[in-house]
């Protein structure tokens, strides 16, 4: 067998001048599934956005709107975050997820009415959801404010998720479960147990924190997280076009990623009212995090050394390695985080939102736009309609998130050793913070023209307008030769359009 | 085969450890907790209060949780006299605990601002109370009536003539804003004499 014996390569790179067709086949299986979680997620992507600027520059005209109930502060925020975690994450990372399970396995994805129909029942319930926060039904407990009715539309649809990737998995062809596919299978195991477990009506008072904080910070670990490595995983040896520098590290990242971060999350709550135990528990996990990141770090590292003049032509592989490069970032500075001494300062600041939206955007977020410029053309047949655009969302949200982030970390440590002075008059305090919110303001306008880029973008290649484009959508010319262990004889790109090379 | 069911089992034994000794113990080992004195349970009015806290999102700008001497400077700005203990929190459904001090500290408000005048008109327009606050208004708690209108039983808004309505119209507070005011004066951390031992233990 190929694939085992060459165990760091994704299969249907194994073969890669085998047969072409099966991958177009398995490709033209998953292309329903993949529009209606791509574009519904890209909607949420822009109505969130929306929201997250109303929220933003609230800070400063904070007498605009303010007469609107369902336009406070206190209720847009969290439509904000509901809107991007269930609605825009989710639903992208379903999307990947649904093509790289079907060519991992190499096998015509399973189900597919299954997929449809949950992807109309996410859609109804974040729009619930969202609608009931603004309209005041906001449970008020973070990460799961919609209210339960939601979540009556949101668990079903992950349930049949489920139910369609284990059919698929029951016929695959591949006999080698590459690294990708591990992290899927994990996540779709523990999406829906994560959201059943929280929903349980067991919870009050400080328990009910602590419940909290396990469930919020697992959602990114053990939902969000792993579609996002499973993608880097794959495209990234998939564009530079060599293995994975080392299956092992890969395992061992697996493993201790599972063991570890499901238990960091109540380092939310280092210093309040909980048992020590507790706290002691996340801190000690949040320490050993480490060493996951450290060896996907490595790996990755390892993987692209050498081929970094690729970053330049290729638009998935510059957003992917962006993401996990983001993702080595936010894992370490998490484990920073946890320690005592840190926490103390940084603890309810501005750099808890800027560290959050280091994990959703520029890892996760980041990494899904890198995946969906690579999978749109070969579900669609059709190609990106024009690489100045899709530049401009790269600059765009590169620059913004970066823009953010630096912004509101500088600010929030500021807030923090400021807040450890009680000398310090609190309305100075607020004071200060307001030049860096608004940066966020700015860079949030930013992030969000790329948005509304990315989503004309994705209209164009989904109702295939305009010319039909030449080769590839890359940044600039291609030397000849920087791609060709794909698609060889040149043929590949012509039978099958694509983002970066062969079908 | 052997492989995926050593994926799925050990992802479903590393998140049911975690969820057990996460979520359920802390469950178990502080349900005999008993509510710290002054602790009691909501009334009709407070309760109804406390939905309007949760409804408006006041948990994204402020936390519940006063941190004990040694972590944080909560007691010496003032924010209460003690740190937080699970017993102050026994009769919270919702857990306000919060992540985030755009705003103080509320878990001791009630100690530190009691007038009843000033949380209305700072609900009303906190810029009116607090110069350059980023603190949303909440207009819409109010109601704006001609003077004449007002009857004895309703509670108008002291304001500054800067933020009050124009003519002869005064402010006054709908049974919401009067219920959140309730509900904020049930934040109030009584001292504890067991010389902070559960600061430290806890
Ligand atoms: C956008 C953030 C924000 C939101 C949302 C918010 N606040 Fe505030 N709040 C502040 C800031 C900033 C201050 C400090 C300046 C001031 O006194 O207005 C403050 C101060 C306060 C104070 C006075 C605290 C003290 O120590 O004097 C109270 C009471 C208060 N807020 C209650 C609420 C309630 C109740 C809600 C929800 C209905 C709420 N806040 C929503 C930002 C916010």
């Amino acid at each position: 067998m190929p694939d085992d014996a060459s165990p760091g390569v994704p299969p249907d790179v194994a073969d890669a001048n085998a047969d072409v067709d099966w991958r177009r086949v398995v490709d033209a299986s998953t292309r329903w599934p993949v529009i209606a979680f791509v574009v519904s997620a890209t909607a949420w992507l822009v109505i969130g956005s929306l929201l997250a600027l109303i929220a933003s520059f609230k800070f400063q005209f904070p007498d605009w709107w303010t007469h609107q109930a369902w336009l406070t502060f206190g209720r847009v925020r969290p439509a904000h975050l509901n809107t991007m975690i269930y609605g825009w994450i989710s639903m992208a990372g379903v999307g990947v997820s649904a093509w790289l399970w079907a060519r991992l396995l190499k096998t015509r994805l399973q189900g597919r009415w299954m997929l449809l129909l949950s992807a109309a029942l996410w859609n109804l319930g974040v729009l619930v959801g969202t609608i009931g926060i603004l309209a005041g039904y906001s449970r008020a407990i973070e990460w799961v404010e919609m209210p339960y009715v939601a979540f009556a539309f949101i668990v079903p649809a992950m349930l049949l998720v489920v139910a369609s990737f284990i059919q698929t998995l029951w016929q695959r062809h591949a006999r080698h479960l590459y690294i990708s596919v591990w992290y899927l299978g994990a996540a779709i195991l523990w999406g829906p147990l994560l959201v059943i477990a929280i929903l349980l009506p067991i919870y009050s008072g400080i328990p009910e924190a602590t419940a909290n904080w396990w469930y919020a910070h697992n959602i990114l670990g053990l939902w969000i997280t792993p579609p996002g490595l499973a993608a880097a995983y794959y495209f990234i040896p998939k564009v530079i076009g060599r293995p994975v520098h080392s299956y092992h590290l890969s395992y061992l990242g697996f493993w201790t990623l599972a063991l570890f971060y499901n238990w960091a999350g109540v380092h939310h709550l280092v210093g309040g009212p909980v048992p020590q135990w507790v706290a002691t528990v996340s801190i000690v996990f949040s320490a050993m995090m480490i060493i996951p990141v450290i060896v996907v770090a490595v790996n990755h590292h390892l993987t692209v050394v050498g081929h970094f003049e690729k970053l330049k032509y290729s638009p998935t592989l510059r957003f992917v390695v962006f993401g996990a490069m983001s993702y080595t970032a936010v894992s370490l500075q998490g484990s920073l985080q946890s320690f005592r001494y840190w926490q103390e300062v940084t603890h309810f600041t501005h750099y808890t939102i800027a560290h959050s939206h280091l994990g959703v955007y520029a890892f996760a977020t980041m990494i899904a736009f890198g995946a969906i410029y690579y999978i749109m053309p070969r579900v669609t047949e059709w190609e990106w309609g024009s690489k100045r655009l899709v530049s401009l969302h790269f600059w765009t949200t590169g620059l913004g998130i970066g823009a953010y982030f630096t912004a509101l970390t500088i600010g929030g440590v500021i807030q923090g050793f400021q807040m450890l002075n009680p000398d310090v008059a609190f309305l100075d305090i607020v004071d200060d913070t307001k030049p860096w919110l608004i940066v966020r303001s700015v860079s949030g306008t930013l992030m969000t023209i790329g948005h509304l880029v990315f989503a004309y973008l994705l209209v164009q290649i989904v109702l295939k307008r305009g010319e039909r484009p030449e080769g590839p959508t890359y940044f600039h010319p291609v030397p000849e030769g920087t791609f060709a262990h794909v698609g060889g004889d040149g043929s590949r790109s012509v039978r099958t359009p694509s983002a970066d090379q062969d079908g | 085969m052997t492989r995926i069911a050593l994926i799925f089992l050990g992802a479903f034994a590393a998140i049911a450890m975690s969820f057990t000794a996460l979520a359920l113990l802390p469950r178990m080992q502080l349900s005999t907790i008993e509510p710290t004195p002054g602790t009691t349970d909501y009334t009709y009015d407070e309760q109804l209060g406390r939905e309007v806290y949760l409804r408006e999102g006041c948990i994204y700008c402020h936390s519940q949780q006063v941190r004990p001497e040694g972590f944080g400077a909560d007691i010496r700005r003032g924010w209460g006299g003690r740190g937080s203990r699970p017993g102050d929190y026994v009769f919270d459904e919702t857990h306000q605990l919060g992540t985030m001090r755009t705003g103080p500290d509320l878990h001791d408000i009630a100690s530190r601002q009691p007038s009843r005048d000033w949380h209305l008109a700072h609900l009303y327009q906190p810029r009116s109370v607090s110069p350059g606050s980023v603190m949303p208004a909440y207009p819409y708690l109010f109601e704006v009536k001609k003077k004449s209108n007002v009857m004895a039983s309703e509670v108008t808004v002291p304001l500054s003539p800067e933020y009050a309505p124009p003519g002869d119209s005064v402010v006054v507070a709908t049974e919401e804003a009067l219920a959140l005011y309730d509900y904020l004066m049930t934040l109030e951390l009584e001292p504890l004499n067991d010389g902070g031992a559960q600061d430290a233990a806890n």
